[in-house]
Formats: structure tokens, sequence, C-alpha cells
């Protein structure tokens, strides 16, 4: 990936990413992860991730996001009233992610694998047909339980939106 | 014109997840508290892929085990989404709002 598009949809993404942050109105902050995710998506083409970056688009930009934008009209959220701020949390707030950051900072400066650039692959990329065998081959349990877990999931699902909760 | 390093993509995910910690910690509402939590999966799920992009395997291809810890990643956090949003939508019903400081009792 050129670097111009990498720093480009980088910017996009955590620019995407205050909007969802500062927004007051919920449907907003929404269609702002929306174009978080799509640069996300971007990034992941860029590092030849190309079946990721599709499943990418589909299930984050495309079901979770309507799923998001579903229960928010559904809900009929209005923009949040400015409320008094909680000093105490934005200062909280504040630190402890400027900590996180500096630690980052200070981790990735003595990573010094991490300064090297990528290297060149000396292969064709068939990342669906990769990843579909392995995920079948090595990781079959975990994919079948992923199916028992999405199952559960919609069990629960239907339990919670019943009515009565008894 | 330099090339991309490492370091550069765990920068832009280490970034991301700050943003979605920071959103965690100072937003008071909790759809938008649960749109930072996928914020922050998202930015795991960029720094495997930088990292599956970074470590060729033998056959010169990258590390296709990282990309499938990610599917699974996705697959999970698609069923979280419904579930925690079914829980929000009965949390409305019982309570009326979606205010995290108007929620102060566990027993309705």
């Amino acid at each position: 990936m050129s670097p111009v598009l990498f720093w480009l949809f980088t910017a996009m993404m955590l620019g995407f990413g205050v909007s969802v942050v500062l927004n007051r109105d919920p449907v907003a902050s929404a269609l702002s992860l929306v174009g978080s995710f799509l640069c996300l998506a971007a990034l992941f083409v860029g590092l030849d991730a190309f079946f990721i970056g599709v499943i990418q688009v589909l299930v984050y930009a495309g079901a979770v996001m309507v799923l998001f934008l579903f229960i928010i009209m559904l809900l009929d959220l209005r923009a949040e009233k400015r409320r008094n701020l909680n000093r105490l949390a934005i200062v909280g707030g504040a630190l402890v992610s400027g900590g996180f950051g500096m630690a980052l900072l200070r981790v990735l400066d003595g990573f010094s694998a991490g300064h090297r650039a990528f290297p060149a692959l000396s292969a064709k990329i068939d990342d669906v047909r990769s990843v579909g065998s392995i995920l079948f081959r090595s990781y079959n349990l975990p994919f079948q339980v992923t199916g028992v877990l999405l199952l559960v999931a919609t069990v629960g699902v239907v339990v919670l939106s019943k009515r009565e909760l008894k | 014109m330099n090339s991309l390093t490492l370091n550069n993509y765990l920068l832009a995910s280490g970034l991301l997840f700050t943003l979605g910690f920071a959103g965690v910690l100072l937003r008071r509402n909790i759809i938008i508290i649960f749109m930072c939590l996928e914020l922050m999966l998202n930015a795991a799920n960029l720094s495997l892929v930088a990292f599956s992009r970074f470590h060729l395997g033998a056959d010169g291809l990258p590390n296709y085990n990282a990309q499938v810890l990610v599917f699974f990643i996705i697959t999970v956090a698609a069923a979280e989404v419904a579930v925690g949003l079914a829980i929000i939508v009965a949390l409305y019903r019982a309570r009326q709002t979606t205010h995290v400081e108007d929620l102060q009792s566990l027993k309705f």
C-alpha cells in the first residue's frame, strides 16, 4: 500500500472515530462509525487481506451498523441534552487515555522489529482459499463452536425481546 | 518515498483503541459506549492483520492463522452486538432511558 493512501485512510479512520466519540446525536455517531469501519476495511485491503476487508464491509459496515441504526430509530433517541459534565470522569478519562497513548508510544519505540518495512510477498495471494483451508483443517472445532454460539445468541435475543421477562 | 513499517499500523491501531477507550470512559449514552467497544475490537483486528502480513510463512504468504482469528473475532462481535442491543432494548422498555447515570439499581 502506498504510504499516501495509508496515511489518508488512517487519518479518515481516526477522524471518524473522534466524531463517534464527540457527536451528541446517536445517528450521527453511528454513521461516523460506518465511515471508520469502511476506512479500516481499506487498510485491511492494503495489507493484502482481501477476504477480511470484504467481511469487514459486509458484516460490520453492513449488518452490525444497520442493527445499531435500527435500534436507535426504534428507541427514538434524540440528541442528548447538555448535562452537567462530570469533571472527575473527564479528568480520569483524559488521564487514562493519555497514559495509555504514552505507554503505546514507548512500547512501539522499543519494539525493534516494528521499525522494519513489510517484506515483499513471494507467492501469489489466494487468501479466501488459504483462510478457508486453515479454518476447516486446523480450526474446525472452534468453527463449529462458533456456530453454536450464534445459535445461542439468536435464542437469547428472542428470549430477551419477549414482552414479559419471567 | 519511504515504505511503511509495522509500527505505522500498530500506531494507527493503538490510537483507534485509545479513542474507543476514551469514548467508553467519557460518554454516558449506553449505545455510544457500545459503539466505542466495537471501535476497540476493530483496533485489535487491525494489529492482528498487520502482524499477519508482517510475519510471512515458509511459503512466502501472510500468516493466515491471524486472519482466521480475526474472522472469529468478527463473528463473536456480531453475536455480541445482537445480544447487547437486545439487552439495551429490554432495559429501555423497563426504564425509558439509555443514560447510564440514570441506571443505578440492579433490581427493577
